[in-house]
């Protein structure tokens, strides 16, 4: 396999200087040096105003600088210590079992985690609160979450206020608006005036993407129809029983949905927004400081495994080994359709979109951002935060890329990008103006 | 003529049977006709895995896949797929029905037990004396209709554990009928025996194992009854709230995943597991209760 070839390759990595100038410094110093660039590089971009802008000022002055807003030391000691043994190899993992999470899983029976030097195990939990208790309470050390999570509890939005991390994101796209099969003439939010939607969670890309779609078609989601929040698995039983008229729902339950002839595809989410994050993991700040070496093995588990994921020639193979009872518990069938791509939309027609479902570790700063505007828009969250702050300190979008291009995989440039969403662009350097630009929002 | 029990049993065999062919009757599938479908009809349905192919090429319904209700038939196969790997363990979420089931019975029986050993201790000391009694009564009356589950968020906020929270709400549950029972138990003892044991300047201790508990043993083995049932309708709940592997928990993922057979099979497990638990308790009660 490739694969592990390019491993071997990598995994001398933080001992070869190839990412350092100064061959012959101590080690520590050197990964001081690559951590110091890497962050002036996420902080300022291309690499050519970087340079004139550290040439006219000096680095460590430029360093200073970025240090106020960037944990620049909480990295170096991160990385620094993981050259140390593992503190921690026995771990339980808590997720959902849904295929966003399909990182997480799949690095148990294929072998991710064992290959980083962990013996983690993954616990399935059935809902998203049972997932944030959890892991909060620290019965499980890490945890699946979905991206706005761990924002949220970082934010002490509906859960005691914990500083989380989210190293990587688990999956982007993968998510679907399904609709009971009696709405089979819907066309656009203007039809769902009085529907009644689900949604996995308060805090979650699921809400914010049914609610900005909804909105963008002029129906407020808190006036005109009602969403609520159920558990992923038990959305297509209650659409089955006609309890609801449709769910902005991860997968595979759009493809359940079908598979029962309860429902038919609506809109794929990455109709909405193209790359959108969905799902992704998530750690609390303590754990990654008081187990910083287990913390950064289990970091290349996650990315390697999200990497291995995205390669589509490996998705029929994962389908298999995440089906059994341990893990999603679903039939093999629906599994593929979802991660293929190749799909019965349940409306009589079979397509395919390869990037229904998409894998790519990397915590855009921006995706951040997007979220904590939503976050405002909607008031699940009240008080005043600094958008460009939290989406820092809580996305490891710099540590991420480190930890990919260390395996062999892509490097980001990068940490904050524009994002077009329903033809509408945005500039995570504006967020409030952003905020303010929609006509239907909850502040006024 | 055959004896009563034997003419009960073969009654009860009676209808179990006429329950299970009603049963079978009213789950009876229709087999697939695919006269009037065109080719890419049967293609989408075998790509939905609605349908497959036999090895002779027709198509019939696929058997994975649950068409309405399931019949006992299928139930039956369920159960045996799950009973023949009843103690296997395939991974951290798959644990054979038999661990389910031990895990249950495990905290069921810890939060039970502890909850019998704080309700008759209270129950005694209310019964003893009426000052407490007046003073206690009120509150035992406010926190004896709260249901067990009731105190579940609150206990996993202070707890922090799903285990010890589900072994609480079985402490919950169980509390509150036994003491009620042993102070009745206790106070309405015949004040002859407590004379008498007066009398003999029986010690404290000696006045409660000799005189005190076994008269109100009636009423206090009916309180751990009462206490004994509550709680094993709570440990089911509570296990599918908190997702802790054990029978509750069990029936939850079965329906999750719409596996409707799985479910039936689940809730006659739990079903087995309370008649099983409940005649033990019979025979051991039988064993400290006395005929007066």
């Amino acid at each position: 396999m490739s694969h592990d070839d390019k491993h071997v390759h990598t995994d001398a990595c933080w001992d070869a200087s190839e990412h350092s100038d100064g061959r012959d410094q101590a080690p520590e110093s050197r990964i001081d040096e690559f951590i110091e660039r890497s962050v002036l590089n996420a902080a300022l971009g291309g690499d050519l105003t970087r340079r004139r802008f550290v040439e006219a000022l000096g680095s460590s002055a430029v360093l200073a600088m970025v240090s106020q807003f960037f944990p620049v030391e909480d990295a170096k000691a991160m990385v620094k210590e993981a050259a140390g043994p593992i503190e921690k190899a026995d771990l339980s993992i808590g997720f959902i079992p849904i295929t966003c999470a399909t990182p997480i899983i799949m690095a148990e029976p294929l072998g991710f985690y064992k290959r980083h030097g962990l013996n983690a195990k993954v616990r399935k939990a059935a809902g998203w609160a049972m997932v944030r208790d959890w892991s909060i309470n620290k019965d499980v050390d890490a945890a699946h979450m979905l991206s706005p999570m761990p924002l949220s509890i970082s934010l002490g939005a509906g859960s005691k206020e914990v500083p989380y991390y989210m190293p990587a994101v688990e999956n982007i796209n993968g998510q679907a608006i399904t609709l009971a099969n009696k709405h089979k003439g819907v066309k656009g939010p203007q039809d769902m005036k009085g529907f009644r939607f689900c949604v996995p969670f308060e805090y979650s890309m699921h809400n914010y993407l049914l609610r900005y779609y909804l909105a963008e078609g002029g129906i407020h989601p808190d006036k005109d129809v009602q969403i609520r929040v159920v558990p992923p698995p038990e959305m297509v039983a209650n659409l089955k029983a006609g309890n609801v008229d449709g769910y902005l729902a991860p997968d595979p339950f759009n493809q359940r949905a079908v598979y029962e002839n309860a429902g038919f595809i609506f809109k794929l989410s990455k109709e909405i927004w193209e790359g959108h994050p969905c799902c992704a993991f998530a750690i609390s700040k303590e754990f990654a400081a008081t187990n910083p070496n287990t913390f950064i093995a289990l970091f290349r588990s996650i990315v390697d495994a999200t990497h291995y994921a995205q390669d589509k020639s490996n998705r029929k193979d994962i389908a298999k080994a995440i089906s059994p009872k341990n893990y999603l518990n679903q039939p093999v069938i629906v599994l593929e359709q979802v991660l293929t791509g190749r799909f019965a939309d349940g409306l009589g027609g079979i397509q395919n979109v390869p990037d229904r479902i998409d894998f790519d570790p990397f915590p855009w700063h921006s995706m951040a951002v997007w979220i904590l505007t939503q976050m405002k828009r909607w008031k699940h969250v009240e008080k005043e935060f600094d958008y460009q702050k939290v989406a820092k300190e809580v996305y490891l979008a710099t540590q991420c890329a480190e930890i990919s291009e260390e395996l062999g995989y892509k490097s980001y440039g990068d940490t904050a990008t524009t994002h077009v969403i329903m033809g509408k662009t945005f500039d995570p350097m504006k967020p409030e103006e952003y905020v303010k630009s929609f006509p239907i929002s909850n502040l006024s | 003529m055959l004896p009563d029990p034997y003419r009960a049993r073969i009654l009860t065999v009676v209808i179990v049977g006429i329950a299970l062919l009603v049963w079978h009757m009213a789950t009876l599938a229709p087999s697939f006709d695919a006269s009037g479908k065109s080719d890419d009809e049967l293609m989408l349905m075998e790509f939905n895995g609605d349908i497959v192919r036999t090895e002779d090429g027709a198509y019939v319904y696929n058997p994975d896949k649950a068409q309405g209700l399931p019949g006992p038939w299928k139930v039956g196969e369920k159960a045996y797929a799950e009973l023949s790997e009843a103690f296997h363990k395939k991974g951290t979420n798959d644990h054979g029905v038999a661990h389910l089931v031990f895990y249950t019975v495990l905290r069921f029986a810890a939060g039970f037990f502890a909850a019998s050993v704080v309700a008759i201790l209270l129950g005694v000391a209310v019964g003893l004396s009426p000052i407490l009694f007046k003073a206690l009564n009120p509150l035992i009356q406010l926190l004896k209709p709260i249901s067990p589950l009731a105190w579940m968020p609150l206990l996993l906020y202070s707890v922090q554990d799903p285990t010890w929270t589900a072994i609480l709400v079985v402490f919950m549950a169980a509390l509150w009928p036994t003491v009620a029972n042993t102070a009745f138990g206790v106070s309405s003892i015949r004040t002859d025996y407590l004379r008498v044991s007066s009398l003999l300047e029986l010690g404290w201790f000696e006045r409660l194992y000799k005189v005190v508990l076994p008269g109100a043993a009636p009423a206090i083995i009916a309180g751990l009854r009462i206490a004994f049932g509550s709680a094993l309708v709570a440990v089911v709940p509570a296990e599918m709230l908190l997702g802790e592997l054990g029978i509750g928990y069990l029936t939850w993922i079965e329906w999750n995943n719409l596996d409707i057979s799985g479910v039936v099979f689940a809730i006659l497990v739990v079903g087995v597991v309370g008649i099983t638990l409940d005649s033990l308790f019979t025979q051991v009660s039988r064993l400290v209760t006395y005929p007066e």
